[in-house]
């Protein structure tokens, strides 16, 4: 973590940054807001509920106190719904790169679309690390990628006339074999088996380009990459029999999901244990003071990944979040049920 | 209760008492096999506690369903015995099992 003074005018100004907006991030929301503190979350995911709505959405959690049962899903649309009178702002598809200490103690996160944000305080909500496309373990991969192995598209025009090879049975292998058959030389779908997860319409559509003759579809694992100074021009695909097919290739796609990586945390000078975030159990504080840090990436004695320890985390940190920002203001402690400036702010 | 030995890539065994109604994975977890990592704790939602069942114990183990057969695509060097351990619950008549664990978790 750096220091340096804030100037250039395209910074988004708020009070705090959560990083991550899984539930304990979305929670946190609630607790700082009745503490009138803005929060904007921004989250490497596409939509909020982290863990809980790209792993499990339909799946069945049981120990969310007074829901016996809840799916991922519910729980987050029950969330953004109590934290909506808040106006939290997001930002989505996006990972915080770097932070710097400013002179006045304030923040400034940098992301990977460029955009900044200044914050007086940070809470790191970032469960197990940020979501990341899973390597397919295929030997000596590391030397192509970003030269000729991809793990998403940002220009189609950069796969324009090239022997593309997709990896992969979901909805990503399944839209982009679509989208990239008519502008590639040639183009191959390798999948392990001949069944695919993704949408059925976007099957249909593929196998009538494989019967068409315009793509190819193979049924195997890859097996070998050809190529030099990071450029590919061929792979080797063990089918079922075990058989090894050879398959032109100057761009490969893996679609094999996403995994979970601490990834920039590890650089922004906070103590860490065993990649998670040392905090104390008082202000859920990090070794940096106005860095905090709550839900599955904090440790501390006890700790238990619970998503209801997460939630009072949360509590407990805005409080001294909110003491950190205005250290002589005198926080009086209320209840939602009684208290009439909260249930102004809830707007009930 | 019955007894499953983990066979590790270096061919070390481990040979544990696993209970009635519990999963593969839970049992190599809490003892502690490597290799065996469970990312998401056994909600059938990562690949990371993929195990080769025995050849000769396939057939009491049974087939992934279509939900496990969806995530052994995130898998390594998945093959015909492939399983996801935490799909795989324990019953006596499993008494005896023998899994190996692959060289990597996804």
């Amino acid at each position: 973590m750096g220091t340096a003074t804030a100037q250039s005018d395209d910074i988004t100004e708020t009070d705090i940054v959560i990083v991550g907006a899984g539930p304990v991030g979305l929670f946190a929301v609630f607790e700082l807001g009745l503490l009138d503190l803005k929060c904007r979350l921004i989250d490497i995911l596409d939509r909020p509920g982290g863990q809980c709505t790209e792993l499990y959405p339909e799946k069945p959690i049981y120990d969310i106190p007074a829901w016996p049962e809840i799916s991922g899903q519910g729980l987050t649309d029950r969330l953004m719904e109590q934290i909506a009178p808040f106006d939290p702002q997001f930002q989505f598809n996006t990972m915080v790169t770097a932070l710097e200490r400013l002179e006045d103690g304030s923040f400034l996160v940098s992301t990977d679309d460029g955009t900044k944000v200044s914050a007086k305080v940070v809470v790191v909500a970032a469960g197990g690390g940020s979501f990341q496309p899973k390597r397919p373990p295929i030997a000596g991969i590391e030397a192509f990628e970003g030269k000729s192995v991809f793990y998403s598209v940002r220009r189609m025009e950069d796969f324009r006339d090239h022997d593309i090879v997709i990896v992969g049975g979901g909805d990503s292998a399944l839209d982009w074999t679509l989208a990239l058959a008519p502008v590639a030389r040639s183009l191959s779908l390798v999948h392990r088996r001949d069944a695919f997860r993704g949408a059925p319409d976007s099957v249909n559509k593929m196998r009538a380009l494989v019967d068409a003759g315009q793509i190819d579809l193979h049924i195997g694992q890859v097996a070998h990459l050809s190529g030099t100074d990071g450029q590919l021009d061929r792979i080797s695909i063990k089918d079922k029999g075990g058989d090894l097919v050879d398959v032109a290739c100057t761009r490969m796609l893996p679609f094999f999901g996403l995994t979970m990586k601490l990834g920039p945390i590890a650089e922004w000078g906070i103590n860490l244990n065993e990649n998670l975030i040392s905090v104390d159990t008082e202000k859920f504080q990090t070794s940096e003071p106005g860095i905090f840090a709550i839900g599955d990436i904090n440790t501390y004695p006890g700790k238990l990944k619970l998503i209801l320890s997460g939630f009072h985390e949360a509590a407990l940190m805005a409080h001294a979040a909110k003491k950190h920002i205005a250290p002589d203001e005198r926080i009086v402690f209320q209840y939602t049920t009684s208290s009439t400036s909260l249930q102004k702010k809830l707007g009930v | 209760m019955a007894k499953i030995t983990y066979i590790t890539h270096d061919g070390t065994q481990h040979a544990v008492d696993a209970p009635n109604g519990s999963t593969v994975m839970e049992n190599a977890i809490k003892n502690a096999v490597p290799g065996i990592e469970a990312e998401c704790g056994g909600a059938c939602a990562c690949a990371t506690c993929h195990v080769y069942v025995d050849e000769a114990w396939t057939q009491k183990t049974g087939e992934p369903e279509a939900m496990e057969e969806d995530m052994l695509d995130f898998a390594y060097e998945v093959q015909p015995n492939s399983r996801l351990s935490c799909q795989i619950k324990v019953t006596d008549e499993l008494d005896g099992l023998v899994v190996r664990v692959p060289e990597r978790q996804a």
